[in-house]
C-alpha cells in the first residue's frame, strides 16, 4: 500500500474513533437535562464520561494534526474553507469542557444552571455542525484551480450537509442514551433506556434516508455493504436496547457510527476533498500530501504509538467499568435540590 | 485594517492567552506530583492535603489550557492556509506526534488520576500523575521543536516546484540548535511559575494566620468548596460515635488539624520558593545561552533587542534608551559597557552586528524591503521579560531568607509581595514570547517565508473580525471565572482528608466517589 494510502487509513481511523468516543460524550451532555432530573441524577449521568470526555477529544486533535502533518493542502483548504462552522465547533467545545469541569466546583443554582446550558448547547452545536462539514466533504465543495475553496458561507448549508448533520445529531443522542444506560445504576438507567428507544426511531429514519440518498448519487459496491451492515448495527441497537441488553445496544451504536464514517471515508477516496467546479481541481491523496520522507516517519511513530495509546485508554474504561449508582456521587457540593438522598442507595 | 493584521492580532490574542495557563500547568503538574510521592512515601496527612489542594487548582487550570489549544492547532488551518501549505510536510509532523504522543497521556491519565483516588492501588495511582506531568512536558518540546523551525529553519529542503518546504533530516528539527536552549529555558521559566504559585499560596496563608493568630482557625473554609469536605454526614451530637474514617473534625482535632495546616503550608512554602530560585538560575544560564544561539542565527532580532543600530565591538548593553518615535534612532541610554558583547558572543569585545548593517545584508539577499522587527517593542519586551523574571527569583530568594527557622511573615507589606510574587514570572514568560515572535517579524519563518504571505487568500476581513472578537469575547469571560475560582478555591484552604480507603478491598466500590464532576 502507497504510505498516502496508509495515511488516508490513518487519519479515517483518528476521525472514526473521535466520532465513536466523542459521540456519546455529546450525546451525555445533549441529554443531561432530559436523563437528569435532578442535581444528583445530572451528576450521575456526567459522571459517566467524567473521567474519559477529556482523553476522547484528543482524537480530535491527533486526526487534527496528522491531517496537518500528511496532508497539508488538505488541512489548510478544509480549515480556512470551512471557517465560520469550524469556528462554531470550536467555541462549543471551549464552553462545553470548561462547563464539565466548572459546574460542580460551586453549588449555587444559578452556576450550576449556567453551565449546565453551556454543556447542552456545547455538546448539541458539535454533533450538528460535525455531520454537516462531513456532508459537506462528501457532497464535494467549490475548489478552484489553486486549491482554494471559494464558496462561502451560503454554500455550506444545503439540504445534503443538513441531513448529515441531523443524523450525526441524532446518532450522538442515541448513543449517548446508550452509554447512560450501560454506564448507570437505578432509575436514571431505566429513563436512559426509554430515551434511547425514543430517538432511536428517528436516528433510524435519518440514517436509511441518508444512506440512501448517499449510495444513488455515489454508491460504489463497498459504500452498499458497509452503510447496510451500518443499518443492520442500528437496528441490533434498537433491538438489543428494547430487551435491556446495554452492552449489545452499545455495540451496535458504535458500529452503526463507525461504520458510517468509514463509509464516508470510502466514498471520498482517493479524493480528500473534492471540488464540485470541476474533478480535475480536487484536492487527493496524491496532491494534497507530504513527502515520503515525512510521511514514512510520521508512519513509524503511528505504529509504535497507536497500539499503546488504544492499550492505556481501554484500561481506562476498565478501571472505571461500574456502573454508577446515586449513591456514588458524592453529598458533598450537592445542590440543594438533590441533596435528598436516594434510599436505594442508603 | 487588513486580513493579515487581523489574523496577526488575533494569533497574537490566542497565543497569549492560552500561555497564561501553560507554564502553570507544566509545573504544577510536576510539583503535585512531587507532593503525592512525598505523601505516599511518608504516609503523613500533610502531603495529603497539599496534593489535595493544588491538585484541584492544577485541574481548574489545565481546563482552560486545553481549550485555548485546541483553538491554536486549528488557527493554523483557518487564518493561515498559506503557511499551512508551506510548512506542513516539516511543521505538522512535530504538532501529530505532540497529539499522539504527549495530549494523549495528559488527557488519558490525568482523567485516572482524577477520578482514580479510590479506584486504583495507591502507587498506581501515585504513576497517573507522573505519567500526565511528563506528558505536559514532552508535548512542550515538541510544540518548541515546531516553533524553533520558524525562528530557524533547519533539516529542510525547498521544492521550488510545489513552492513549500519539505523535510529531509527529522532528527535535526528536534535538534535544532533553537530548541535545544529553548526548551531547557521554558521549562525553567514554567517552574518559576509553578514554584512561585505555590509559594505565593501558601505564604499567603502562613501571613493570614499570623494576621489573626486565635486558636481557632480563621473561617476562610467555605463548606462545599474542598474536596472531601462533607457538610452532610458531620456527625450530629447524640447520635453514636462514628468511626474514624467517617470521623470529620471535631472540636478537638480542628485545633490539632489548624496546627497540621501550618507546618503543611510551610512545607509548601519551602518547596515553592526553593523551586522558583533554583528555576530562576536555570532561566539565567539557559537565557544566557539562547542570547548566543540567537546571535547566530537571527542577528537582526538581537540587534532590535537591543535597539543596536550601528555594529559595535565591543558593544554595551542598555538598560534604558529613549529613540525617535519611529525607533530609527536613539536619542539618550544608560549603557553597561561590553555586557552586549558578552551575552551575545560571550567574549568581552565580540562584535555586535548592528541594525543598519543587517538591513543592507539582507536587502542584498531578499530584495527591497524592512527587514527589521518592531524596534521599540522587541526593546522593551525583552528589558521588561529579563527584569521580571529576575525580580521574580530575587523575590523568591528574600521570601527564603525572610522565612528561615520557621520565621512567619507578619507585615502588612507581604500581601502585595505575595500577591505580585507568581505574576512577575508569569508576566516574564508572556512577555519572552512576545519578544520572539516579534522579533522574527517580518518572517513567518525566518527567510524563508515573510508573514504576509501566510494568509488564508480566501478568508475575508469579516471572518477574521468575526473569530477574533468571538475568541476575545469568549476568553475574558472565561478569564473572569477562572480567575475567581481560582481565588476562591485558595482562600478556602487545605481540605479535610480522611485516612484514604485501599483501593484495594472490593467493598469499597460502592462508597461515593472520592471525587466527582
Amino acid at each position: 500500500m502507497e504510505l498516502t494510502t496508509v495515511w488516508f487509513v490513518l487519519i479515517a481511523f483518528f476521525w472514526v474513533g473521535y466520532f465513536v468516543l466523542e459521540g456519546f460524550d455529546f450525546g451525555v451532555g445533549m441529554l443531561l437535562h432530559v436523563i437528569g432530573r435532578n442535581d444528583r441524577e445530572r451528576r450521575q449521568v456526567l459522571n459517566t464520561i467524567g473521567p474519559h470526555f477529556d482523553g476522547n477529544e484528543v482524537w480530535l486533535i491527533v486526526a487534527g494534526g496528522a491531517t496537518f502533518a500528511a496532508f497539508p493542502e488538505w488541512y489548510a483548504t478544509l480549515f480556512s474553507g470551512f471557517y465560520l462552522p469550524l469556528l462554531a465547533i470550536l467555541a462549543a467545545l471551549i464552553i462545553r469542557l470548561v462547563a464539565i469541569d466548572y459546574r460542580s466546583k460551586r453549588r449555587e443554582i444559578a452556576w450550576r444552571r449556567r453551565w449546565d446550558v453551556a454543556i447542552v448547547v456545547g455538546s448539541a452545536v458539535p454533533s450538528l455542525l460535525w455531520g454537516v462539514a462531513f456532508g459537506n466533504l462528501l457532497r464535494g465543495v467549490p475548489i478552484d484551480a489553486d486549491g482554494q475553496y471559494v464558496g462561502g458561507l451560503v454554500n455550506l448549508l444545503n439540504p445534503f450537509a443538513l441531513l448529515t448533520g441531523l443524523v450525526t445529531l441524532s446518532l450522538f443522542l442515541l448513543h449517548g442514551a446508550v452509554f447512560v444506560a450501560l454506564k448507570t445504576d437505578g432509575e436514571v438507567r431505566r429513563r436512559a433506556g426509554r430515551v434511547a428507544g425514543r430517538v432511536g426511531g428517528t436516528a433510524a429514519v435519518l440514517t436509511v434516508v441518508l444512506v440512501l440518498w448517499l449510495n444513488l448519487s455515489q454508491g460504489s459496491t463497498a459504500s452498499y455493504v458497509l452503510s447496510a451492515v451500518a443499518a443492520v448495527g442500528l437496528l441490533g441497537a434498537l433491538a438489543a436496547g428494547r430487551r435491556g441488553r446495554e452492552g449489545w445496544a452499545f455495540v451496535g451504536t458504535a458500529t452503526t457510527i463507525g461504520l458510517l464514517f468509514v463509509t464516508a471515508f470510502v466514498v471520498l477516496f482517493p479524493a480528500v476533498m473534492p471540488s464540485s467546479l470541476d474533478p480535475a481541481w480536487s484536492l487527493t491523496t496524491a496532491n494534497a500530501s507530504s513527502t515520503p520522507y515525512t510521511l514514512t516517519i510520521m508512519t513509524w511513530a503511528a505504529a509504535v504509538a497507536t497500539p499503546v495509546v488504544l492499550g492505556y485508554q481501554a484500561w481506562t474504561y476498565w478501571v472505571f467499568r461500574r456502573r454508577l449508582t446515586a449513591g456514588h456521587i458524592p453529598d458533598d457540593a450537592l445542590h440543594p435540590e438533590g441533596t435528598r438522598p436516594p434510599a436505594a442507595a442508603r | 485594517m487588513s486580513a493579515e493584521t487581523l489574523a496577526r492580532w488575533q494569533f497574537a490574542i490566542t497565543t497569549v492567552y492560552h500561555f497564561f495557563f501553560v507554564p502553570l500547568t507544566i509545573s504544577l503538574a510536576t510539583l503535585v506530583a512531587g507532593l503525592q510521592t512525598a505523601w505516599v512515601r511518608t504516609g503523613s496527612d500533610r502531603y495529603l492535603r497539599l496534593t489535595k489542594f493544588f491538585g484541584k487548582l492544577f485541574l481548574i487550570n489545565f481546563a482552560l489550557g486545553v481549550v485555548t489549544g485546541i483553538v491554536q492547532e486549528f488557527q493554523f488551518g483557518m487564518n493561515w492556509s498559506e503557511y499551512s501549505r508551506f510548512v506542513g510536510d516539516v511543521f505538522g509532523a512535530p504538532l501529530a506526534l505532540e497529539g499522539l504522543l504527549a495530549f494523549f497521556l495528559e488527557s488519558t491519565f490525568l482523567g485516572l488520576w482524577i477520578f482514580g483516588w479510590d479506584r486504583l492501588p495507591r502507587r498506581v495511582h501515585l504513576m497517573t500523575i507522573w505519567v500526565a506531568a511528563i506528558g505536559t512536558i514532552l508535548s512542550a518540546y515538541f510544540i518548541l521543536a515546531a516553533n524553533s523551525f520558524m525562528q530557524n529553519p533547519v533539516g529542510f529542503t525547498f521544492n521550488p516546484e510545489r513552492g513549500r518546504a519539505e523535510l529531509t533530516d527529522f532528527g535535526a528539527v528536534l535538534s535544532n540548535p533553537v530548541v535545544l536552549v529553548t526548551f531547557p529555558h521554558q521549562i525553567f521559566g514554567c517552574f518559576m511559575v509553578g514554584g512561585a504559585f505555590v509559594a505565593a499560596v501558601a505564604g499567603y496563608h502562613l501571613w493570614k494566620s499570623a494576621q489573626n493568630p486565635s486558636p481557632e482557625p480563621t473561617p476562610l473554609h467555605e463548606p462545599g468548596t474542598s474536596l472531601t469536605e462533607p457538610t452532610s454526614s458531620r456527625p450530629e451530637p447524640g447520635t453514636s460515635l462514628p468511626e474514624p474514617v467517617e470521623g470529620r473534625p471535631s472540636a478537638g482535632s480542628r485545633h490539632g488539624g489548624h496546627e497540621g495546616h501550618g507546618a503543611a503550608w510551610r512545607t509548601a512554602l519551602k518547596v515553592g520558593v526553593i523551586t522558583l530560585v533554583v528555576a530562576g538560575i536555570g532561566v539565567a544560564i539557559t537565557g544566557d545561552l539562547q542570547g548566543k544561539v540567537m546571535t547566530q542565527v537571527q542577528p537582526m532580532k538581537m540587534a532590535a533587542a537591543e535597539a543596536l543600530y550601528e555594529t559595535e565591538a565591543p558593544a554595551s548593553f542598555s538598560v534604558i534608551t529613549i529613540g525617535t518615535p519611529d525607533g530609527q534612532r536613539e536619542l539618550w541610554s544608560i549603557k553597561v559597557p561590553r555586557l552586549l558583547s558578552f551575552l551575545s558572543t560571550g567574549t568581552l569585545d565580540g562584535e555586535v552586528q548592528g541594525i543598519r548593517e543587517l538591513q543592507a545584508a539582507y536587502e542584498a539577499t531578499y530584495g527591497p524591503g524592512s527587514y527589521a522587527p518592531n524596534i521599540p517593542l522587541t526593546y522593551w519586551t525583552f528589558r521588561w521579560m529579563i527584569a521580571l523574571g529576575m525580580a521574580g527569583a530575587a523575590v523568591g530568594a528574600v521570601v527564603l531568607w525572610a522565612t528561615r527557622g520557621g520565621r512567619t511573615l507578619r507585615h502588612r507589606l507581604w500581601l502585595p509581595v505575595l500577591v505580585a510574587l507568581p505574576l512577575m514570572p508569569l508576566f516574564a514568560n508572556s512577555l519572552g514570547w512576545v519578544f520572539t515572535e516579534t522579533g522574527r517579524q517580518p518572517w513567518l519563518v525566518f527567510g524563508l517565508l515573510p508573514t504576509a504571505a501566510g494568509v488564508s487568500p480566501g478568508t475575508t476581513v469579516t471572518e477574521v473580525l468575526i473569530s477574533m472578537g468571538t475568541f476575545t469575547a469568549l476568553y475574558s469571560v472565561l478569564a473572569v471565572i477562572e480567575v475567581r475560582l481560582m481565588l476562591r478555591t485558595l482562600r478556602a484552604g487545605l481540605p479535610e482528608v480522611a485516612p484514604h480507603p485501599s483501593a484495594d478491598a472490593d467493598d469499597d466500590l460502592d462508597a461515593p466517589l472520592a471525587f466527582a464532576y
